[in-house]
């Protein structure tokens, strides 16, 4: 039996079937990043501190620009095969699944970077301050307060600045990924090196110190778990991230198979290819909101 | 709404980004002087540019194809 509406519009709709599919399942789509962009307004105006500047602007430029560029090659696809050219439809396809792995592979070495990035707070304020010290010199607590009301400056609230509750930020010798105070303590380690980030204004990290865990109250990586910031952060990019992943998935499908499809059916085909399209846009544009949201404001 | 369509709505929306972030970012760069927010800001504001002329050029190569 052949599927009715492939090619040609429904008189009803006027609509084929396919495009009036996608636009059903990007309104659901819609509803579902919509809460979770609701989610992240409500916890930050909700939030005592927020914290600003914790990604890398240029990493998140680059990648916006990626994500433009993809939508540009793949419209570009389409309209090759439109006016009926699929050898121009394989180079324009093919540059936007290279854009959509790019995009992943600059996500996946961001996240690698928050994996191995440590928060460090102490037991009680006598000993921040002994680990302050250690790490910027006898400026140390200074130093390290700083730092504190420059992570939280746009949104400081409540801010105490008591030491016990301004963390140390820097990493783990050897680079531990998601690791915590539990998995260390279980693994019988009593101390770790740390290398404290360098102070504002500068680039050059200080020497490692090394930090007794008996002395440590909670120690983090960038992971969910250390905030609310980073659990809505990766919630939403990590779903964002699959949608960039299946998208590719789809669009690779129809690179692979366009031979096959453009001899047997190719108005179905360049119909398929304008739902891929879509799809694709919508999982930009999603982006186009996400990277000011976080990554700026 | 065709692909079409959506990718001139994408554009758009592009284009306003680019010309906001380049707006906050030579912004950022009046109170650091950092290099990096310079050329952010300028490679923003050319990339605005760009896509407005981009944008223009596919409305012209796709005048024959439906919005819907």
């Amino acid at each position: 039996m052949e599927i009715p509406y492939t090619a040609k519009p429904r008189p009803d709709t006027g609509l084929y079937n396919a495009k009036l599919g996608i636009w059903l399942f990007l309104a659901s789509e819609v509803m579902l990043f919509g809460g979770l962009f609701s989610s992240y307004i409500l916890l930050r105006v909700g939030a005592d501190l927020w914290p600003h500047g914790m990604l890398s602007i240029p990493i998140g430029t680059f990648n916006t620009f990626v994500l433009i560029a993809s939508s540009v090659t793949v419209v570009m696809a389409w309209a090759s095969l439109k006016l009926g050219n699929p050898g121009k439809f394989k180079a324009y396809m093919a540059a936007t699944i290279l854009c959509a792995l790019g995009f992943l592979s600059v996500k996946s070495y961001e996240y690698y970077v928050k994996f191995t990035h440590y928060d460090v707070w102490f037991k009680d304020d006598a000993t921040a301050e002994k680990y302050f010290k250690a790490a910027y010199g006898e400026k140390g607590t200074e130093e390290t307060r700083k730092q504190f009301v420059e992570r939280f400056h746009l949104h400081n609230t409540k801010a105490t600045y008591d030491p016990a509750q301004i963390q140390l930020a820097g990493h783990i010798e050897g680079n531990p990924l998601c690791t915590n105070l539990k998995k260390l303590v279980g693994a019988k380690q009593e101390t770790i090196k740390f290398t404290p980030d360098a102070p504002l204004g500068s680039h050059e990290h200080p020497h490692a110190i090394e930090v007794k865990l008996s002395d440590v109250q909670r120690l983090s990586s960038y992971v969910p778990a250390h905030s609310t910031f980073f659990a809505i952060y990766f919630t939403i990019t990590a779903l964002h991230g699959l949608h960039v992943l299946g998208g590719a998935i789809v669009l690779a499908y129809f690179l692979l198979t366009v031979d096959k499809w453009w001899k047997k059916a190719p108005e179905q085909f360049t119909n398929r290819i304008e739902v891929g399209g879509l799809f694709w846009h919508f999982v930009d544009l999603v982006w186009i909101f996400l990277f000011p949201i976080i990554y700026l404001l | 709404m065709s692909l079409k369509a959506f990718h001139v709505l994408f554009v758009t929306a592009s284009v306003l980004l680019a010309a906001w972030f380049s707006w906050y970012e030579l912004s950022r760069y009046t109170d650091t002087k950092a290099a990096m927010d310079l050329w952010l800001g300028v490679g923003s504001g050319v990339t605005g540019a760009g896509l407005v002329a981009y944008g223009i050029y596919f409305l012209k190569k796709l005048k024959n194809i439906s919005y819907l």
